[in-house]
């Protein structure tokens, strides 16, 4: 087990490199630091002084890969792709194009975005594997049939209109919660739940009809007919033989994208005035702020592996059959 | 007369399909007495399973209620109780075992929890009397260590061992009826010997009757007392176990014992049904086995068969029995012989010398090699000119694996094998790909063997083009013409897609493609063991025919006794990766030597036993080839192992001209 | 099937291939425009001509035929597919671009060419492009959403809501006969769909008539009674209501703004339906784009296993682990900073948005194909060893061919189910992306742009909901008839549920 993961971790750091090569090759080759500048100043008329200016405030200014002027050393780290990108590597994420210490950003603002996702995504999974169960218990009937339907036409609206629906309704006609803010410790709550529900609501859909599938899979298995030969009851056969099963591909699901929960969800985040990682990343892509985008690419490609090694370790929680070598 | 246990009545069951209504359950009677033995006996399709199911009222899918007749337990009517009280007849007084073990246990409860259900269920046994009786269960049906096995999960356990639960899990509620459906076909014979020997025990000591589902004579004539033969969703004879094995009645049943391959018919074509099964979504007229009948006549196609007394206990559905009748004369029909004579030069084909495929298991944090499956573990064979070597093991010994790895579809980890002379161990790319032509291989599964969106001409010629032989176009359309009508199929059939025919006539396919290249030699891997009886014996006789007029080598890879004893001219009995056994086919199955080869012979179950006899039982599962035991690999289940056999492996022994054996017992 | 089936097929595309585009180049010469073949519209008719070609080549393979006469008998199934094509009919007419030529008052030299480039969907909707107002305004309005100080001839200035430039402006009195003319316009509009429906629906019962050799009589009997194999009576129904919209939207459109017009006074209804081009081409191209890679690298990493397995799991694992929005905003921050800087590129803006839509539809490509290459690898995984691929390898077949008449045959259905299953999620993720700012270029027409427009005005009271309905609307028909049609697909196509 242990010899597996320290494996898997390994693994981990050809992708990672590669990640880190990939985004190095967008920012700084695909364009240059100069053409970034000039973006950044307004195209027209930039003086190159202006520019040099610029790189310099951001430490752009040096040789990309090689510094012929350097020392030693400092030949290759005196470079924007030591700088810049080989840092990442543990963690630390320099400083914003506009000046502000990345680092300390995603530790501050990773909370809120997790007060959202979190209950969201829980919540999510309860009731969207109620709902499929219920379906599951009267298939063929017309429930199932229109369960089904309901869910296609659930899937099939944008999820922006969930949000501006959600926040027309309960924010703006009935006016339960506030639309958007946010505030620290107890008083997130009256911020939290609108964004929740309209997460949960937008995820049934597609959730429902998907652990709808896998129940259905299951519930055509082999043992689920010795189960009711045995006698047991229909319910007692969905929840301790098919539920029991089902369970190992939905959980195993879900760990994949916990660690990603950090991240946040840009959407949400941004129409509801989160001050998490979604918003934020919403708002360097706007600024154009490459500094930070870098960083939650890095950001996120670890926590994805993280996911991974989680999802191989809950394997073997869940499913006896499944020993790791 | 006592009142009966289970008592059937029209049973009919029927699903709607597209294609109509498919009744796969028509108008079927039966009686099972207490304590009693029955077999529902069929090929696969003919509707059995279903009827047991129906019983059960366990049918798949929305079926529920299309079942009509009756069935009555103690009287009762099993198809008029709400579902409610039906849950209390499951798993308490009818249980029933599948046929495949290892799907039918639950794959993330322990073996403990799984019986435990139904003790809990029906016997309302909790704590430390729960625990005693699961151990007791166990114990019961034969499982070492029963307390440790409680623990474990059914991945842990073999195939066998798996059945075993099963059977544990269908005695929990003490039922009067079990039902077995088809409990021993996917296990090897060795194991079913020893299952059918646990319900044997186990049914004198409860007292239970058992409802016997199965396509196999053998088993029939070693466990039941009465049998009923189905055919197309109808029971069409029914008769006491004896009756049956002597003189069996409806043509359908004889023309079954018939089709059967063995030893005395070594020199004639089998016997076989014409055609196949028909779908059950038609309408039938007259009796639905006329069609394939050797002895229908007008009447037959015309008016359905009634049931006819045919003897004490015993009745059928023809119309040849109906004294009221008219019918024609028996048109004897003298069997087609075999001209054994054609022999052969004596010529060796292929010549394998320690021959090893090892397959690495690669473990840790550097995934280093940290041992091998021995798959195939030093075998010499030797095939001459235009015969038969048949390799026989249970599943799990190598024999497929040596098959592909002498076609060199697997590449050998070490050995030779020489073809005509020549090491094609050594051969690569291109020298190797022309040489291919000349041995070629038909798979066990008619299903997968072909591309399903390739036409059948496409799929013959494929050889011929990839190896550039038969000329254009228009010659290889002929050849492909030729190879159809060769393996009695049509011509128009090449435009058809392999999912319109039948598993024998897809395996009459894959001979014509293999035969389109011209090959000497020709792996058979258990090509008919997906296929019923009658099927089977038209294999069988079309491999024969072939044999003699191209004169082709055959390496038939089979579990099947019988098989061997009718087509093979050698045999090499194999037993994990290795052969431990190998001479002419009547030495080993008439003289074995080694304990192993003597045991699967005894194993198998016999036709035509005028009494059930006592079936030897090999003990414990065959081990693991990723850790094969020191010394004789067979010694840990050998009743006759000594102190040797434990240190080192025996060397090969000929104990009579051209039979060599590998056993400490000869030396 | 014979091979000469499959020739003659192959003669009938390319004839009308040609025919296509002699016609096109006619029309082109004589009105004097000069085409112009943006990317896109070069890949819709790639795509166009691949599908018509698979078409011809499946009719004649049971095989092929048999799970998609599957696919057809699903009512549901046949309704989307309708929908579905009526959306693909208005972006194809949007994918053919010209400039108009431009009079320059000197006829001897080279012609000047308008800087806009057109769409024959345009010119079809010119009443709508070119009637424009200052403003808001609502759907059906007559007057201006927004207040506006006016100066009478007079001289007295007062706050009034202005009359519309063209919505309701053929009303003398709109207070009194608003009401009646619309209703009169509906009435109008239904009738012309009912006359477009019959014309519609003639040649169709007239060809199955022909095909079943029937009566016309017993032939409508027979589709309305639902006796036929597929259910014809869908088609008609769906095309009925189609045919309503249609004629509704012919009567009603010249005269007012349906939808509403947006903060410029640009009409709704026309931006909405411009729309269509660009969440079809994101739902389409993508795949298209992706599908090579996918496809060749998924099958490759199964068949071969080893160092090539290696290879291209490690390339999508790593692709993989980067959020797909963070790579796709990356790349589009990056594509924006190299259009900025290299202007010269690109002859029009329209260009230049094709272009970004184009390398829209790469990137979310690239982030997208490693599902489906993940799915390929395993099933060739399983296939290699499969029995008829183990007597290929028997015959001494080679690899190439192996891959070509084994395994790619035999993957297809995987892919085809994807294909259709990321449409509908494509279509979504342009209108999130575009809120993002990552999304096609601000100036082309499409849902996201859309609600990303109207969503600044959400605070504002009363609330202007039009946008917003117009591309709820739109977006929900096309994903909802996309995710049908995918539910009928992947039941025909998908072996483990055929069984059940």
């Amino acid at each position: 087990m242990l010899a597996y993961i320290v494996r898997r971790l390994l693994y981990a750091v050809p992708i990672l490199i590669g990640v880190n090569l990939l985004t190095f090759l967008l920012f700084f080759v695909v364009n240059t630091p100069d053409d970034m500048a000039r973006m950044q100043l307004g195209m027209k008329r930039v003086s190159e002084e202006a520019i040099t200016n610029w790189k310099q405030e951001r430490g752009y200014d040096k040789p990309v890969i090689y510094n012929a002027e350097a020392e030693g050393v400092e030949r290759f780290t005196e470079t924007i792709f030591f700088q810049h990108s080989v840092r990442l590597f543990v963690f630390d994420f320099g400083r914003s194009d506009s000046g502000r210490d990345i680092g300390h950003d995603i530790a501050e603002r990773m909370w809120p975005s997790l007060a959202i996702a979190l209950p969201t995504f829980v919540i999510g999974i309860l009731v969207n594997i109620t709902f499929a169960l219920l379906m599951v218990f009267f298939r063929a009937t017309y429930v199932d049939l229109w369960g089904v339907v309901l869910c296609v036409i659930l899937m099939s609206i944008s999820g922006l209109f969930y949000i501006i629906g959600g926040q027309y309704l309960v924010g703006k006609v009935l006016h339960l919660v506030p639309i958007s803010g946010y505030d620290d410790g107890i008083n997130a709550i009256k911020f939290v739940i609108l964004p929740v529900l309209i997460g949960v609501i937008s995820g049934i859909g597609s959730g429902t009809r998907w652990y709808r599938t896998i129940f259905l899979e299951e519930s055509g298995k082999d043992y689920v007919r010795t189960a009711r030969a045995k006698g047991l009851s229909e319910l007692q056969v969905l929840f301790r033989h098919v539920l029991r099963n089902a369970l190992i591909p939905i959980l195993t699901g879900a760990v994949v994208v916990l660690p990603l929960l950090f991240m946040g969800s840009l959407i949400m985040e941004s129409f509801f005035g989160i001050p998490g990682l979604g918003s934020y990343t919403i708002d360097a892509i706007n600024g154009q702020d490459f500094a930070i985008v870098r960083a939650m690419v890095f950001l996120g490609s670890v926590l994805y592996i993280l996911g991974l090694l989680l999802t191989d370790i809950s394997y073997t929680l869940v499913d006896p059959r499944i020993r790791l070598q | 007369m006592q009142q009966p246990l289970l008592e059937v009545n029209h049973l009919t069951t029927w699903f709607d399909t597209r294609e109509g209504k498919a009744r796969v359950v028509d108008g079927n009677s039966f009686r099972i007495h207490r304590g009693e033995t029955f077999a529902l006996l069929g090929e696969s399709g003919c509707g059995k399973s279903m009827t047991a199911l129906s019983i059960m009222r366990l049918l798949p899918g929305q079926a529920q209620g299309n079942i009509s007749g009756q069935v009555l337990l103690d009287g009762e009517d099993l198809l008029q109780l709400p579902e409610a009280a039906m849950r209390r007849v499951r798993g308490n007084r009818i249980a029933m075992i599948f046929q495949e073990p290892m799907t039918s246990l639950n794959p993330v409860l322990t073996v403990g929890e799984q019986i435990a259900e139904v003790l809990r269920r029906h016997r309302g046994l909790s704590g430390a009397a729960l625990q005693r009786r699961l151990e007791e269960l166990l114990a019961q049906v034969g499982i070492p260590a029963p307390r440790q096995r409680l623990g474990e999960y059914p991945h842990q356990l073999s195939g066998g061992m798996k059945q075993r639960v099963m059977i544990a899990i269908a005695l929990a509620g003490e039922p009067d009826l079990l039902i077995a459906d088809e409990p021993t076909t996917a296990l090897d014979v060795t194991i079913q010997a020893q299952v059918l020997g646990l319900l044997k025990e186990l049914q004198s000591q409860t007292g239970m009757a058992v409802l016997m589902i199965t396509h196999d004579l053998g088993v029939v004539s070693e466990m039941v007392d009465r049998v009923a033969v189905m055919y197309a969703g109808q029971i069409v004879e029914q008769a006491g176990r004896a009756d049956f094995f002597a003189q069996p009645q409806h043509p359908y049943s004889q023309k079954l014992f018939e089709a059967l391959p063995d030893m005395d018919k070594r020199d004639r074509l089998l016997s076989v049904i014409p055609g196949s099964v028909p779908p059950l979504t038609q309408t039938f007229q007259g009796c639905r086995f006329a069609p394939r009948c050797h002895r229908a006549w007008e009447l037959c196609h015309q008016r359905e068969p009634q049931w006819l007394p045919a003897g004490e206990g015993r009745s059928v559905r023809c119309h040849l029995y109906d004294r009221r009748v008219p019918h024609p004369q028996q048109t004897g029909e003298a069997p087609q012989p075999l001209d054994l004579a054609h022999a052969t030069t004596g010529e060796v084909l292929l010549e394998v010398r320690d021959l090893k495929v090892h397959f690495p298991i690669r473990k840790g944090l550097l995934k280093r090699v940290r041992g091998h499956v021995y798959a195939v573990d030093g075998v010499d064979l030797s095939l001459r000119h235009g015969q038969t070597l048949a390799l026989v093991g249970e599943s799990g010994c190598g024999k497929t694996t040596l098959g592909k790895s002498i076609l060199q579809l697997l590449r050998p980890t070490a050995g030779e094998v020489c073809f005509q002379g020549e090491d094609l161990t050594r051969l690569r790319g291109e020298a190797l790909r022309r040489r291919r032509r000349d041995f070629q291989i038909i798979f066990q599964d008619p299903f997968s063997s072909m591309n399903p969106r390739m036409m059948v001409g496409d799929i013959i010629a494929e050889g011929m083009q990839a190896q550039g032989i038969g000329g254009d176009r228009e010659q290889r359309l002929a050849r492909v013409d030729e190879l159809l009508q060769q393996v009695g199929l049509k011509p128009e059939h090449k435009f058809k897609y392999p999912h319109e025919f039948s598993g024998g006539q897809r395996q009459r396919i894959c001979i014509a493609r293999t035969l389109a290249v011209n090959p000497k030699l020709i792996v058979c891997d258990e090509p008919t063991s997906a296929l019923d009886v009658s099927v089977q014996a038209q294999i069988l006789n079309l491999l024969r025919r072939l044999q003699q007029a191209l004169r082709l080598s055959y390496l038939f890879i089979t579990h099947d006794i019988s098989v061997v004893s009718y087509l093979a001219d050698d045999v090499a009995v194999m037993y994990l990766g290795r052969v431990v056994e190998q001479g002419p086919v009547g030495a080993i199955l008439g003289e074995a030597r080694h304990p192993y080869t003597r045991a699967l012979l005894a194993a198998v179950p016999r036709v035509h036993a005028d009494v059930p006899r006592q079936m030897v039982k090999l003990e414990g599962d065959p081990p693991s080839p990723m850790d094969p035991p020191a010394g004789c690999h067979f010694h840990p289940r050998c009743p006759q192992a000594s102190a040797i056999c434990r240190e080192c492996y025996p060397e090969q022994r000929q104990v009579a001209s051209g039979h060599w054996v590998r056993c400490h017992l000869y030396s | 099937m014979s091979p000469l089936s499959a020739r003659k097929g192959i003669f009938m595309l390319l004839g009308l291939l040609v025919a296509l585009g002699g016609f096109y180049a006619g029309a082109m010469a004589f009105t004097g425009a000069k085409p112009v073949l943006l990317w896109t519209d070069a890949l819709v008719y790639v795509l166009v001509v691949a599908i018509v070609g698979f078409v011809l080549y499946a009719r004649s393979r049971e095989h092929l035929r048999d799970p998609w006469r599957q696919v057809f008998r699903r009512r549901l199934g046949l309704a989307s597919l309708v929908v579905l094509l009526a959306y693909v009919f208005i972006g194809l007419l949007d994918s053919v671009h010209f400039r108009t030529a431009v009079d320059t008052g000197e006829g001897e030299r080279p012609a000047a060419y308008a800087g806009e480039v057109l769409s024959v969907l345009d010119l079809v909707l010119t009443p709508l492009r070119e009637s424009s107002e200052k403003t808001y305004s609502a759907p059906f309005a007559t007057h201006s959403f927004a207040k506006e100080t006016v100066e009478y001839p007079d001289g007295s200035r007062a706050r009034i809501y202005p009359r519309l430039r063209h919505g309701g402006a053929h009303l003398a009195d709109p207070e009194r006969e608003h009401a009646a003319d619309i209703l009169a316009k509906l009435a109008w509009g239904s009738l012309l769909g009912l006359i477009i429906w019959v014309l519609l629906v003639l040649p169709l019962v007239a060809w199955l008539a022909r095909r079943w050799r029937m009566s016309w009589n017993v032939a409508l009997g027979r589709i309305f009674r639902g006796r036929c194999d597929i259910p014809w009576w869908v088609v008609l129904l769906t095309l009925a209501v189609l045919c309503l919209l249609l004629g509704l939207a012919l009567v009603l459109a010249p005269h007012y703004h349906v939808f509403g017009t947006d903060k410029v006074g640009e009409d709704v209804f026309y931006q909405s339906l411009k729309s269509i081009r660009t969440g079809l081409v994101i739902g389409t191209l993508t795949t298209l784009i992706m599908l090579p890679f996918a496809v060749l690298l998924g099958i490759s990493a199964g068949y071969f296993r080893g160092w090539v397995d290696d290879v291209i799991q490690y390339l999508y694992t790593t692709l993989n682990s980067i959020p797909g929005v963070l790579l796709i905003a990356a790349a589009v921050l990056m594509l924006q900073v190299y259009m900025a800087n290299h202007p010269e590129l690109f002859e029009t803006d329209a260009q230049r948005a094709d272009l970004r839509l184009f390398f829209l539809c790469v990137i979310l490509g690239i982030t997208s194909w490693t599902g489906l290459c993940r799915m390929l690898r395993g099933e060739a995984l399983k296939l290699r060893e499969v029995d008829y691929v183990q007597a290929a390898t028997a015959f001494g077949v080679r690899h190439g061919r192996i891959i070509g008449r084994h395994i790619q045959p035999n993957v297809m259905h995987i892919v085809l189910i994807s294909v259709v299953l990321d449409f509908s999620g494509l279509v979504l993720a342009e209108a999130v992306l575009s809120y993002v700012g990552v999304g096609v270029d601000p100036t082309m027409y499409s849902w996201g742009n859309l609600i990303n427009g109207a969503r600044l005005e959400m605070a504002r009271e009363p609330m202007v909901w039009w946008s917003l309905l117009a591309a709820f609307v739109f977006m929900f028909v096309l994903v909802l008839a996309a995710n049908l049609f995918a539910d009928a697909v992947r039941d025909a196509f998908d072996p483990r549920l055929r069984k059940q």
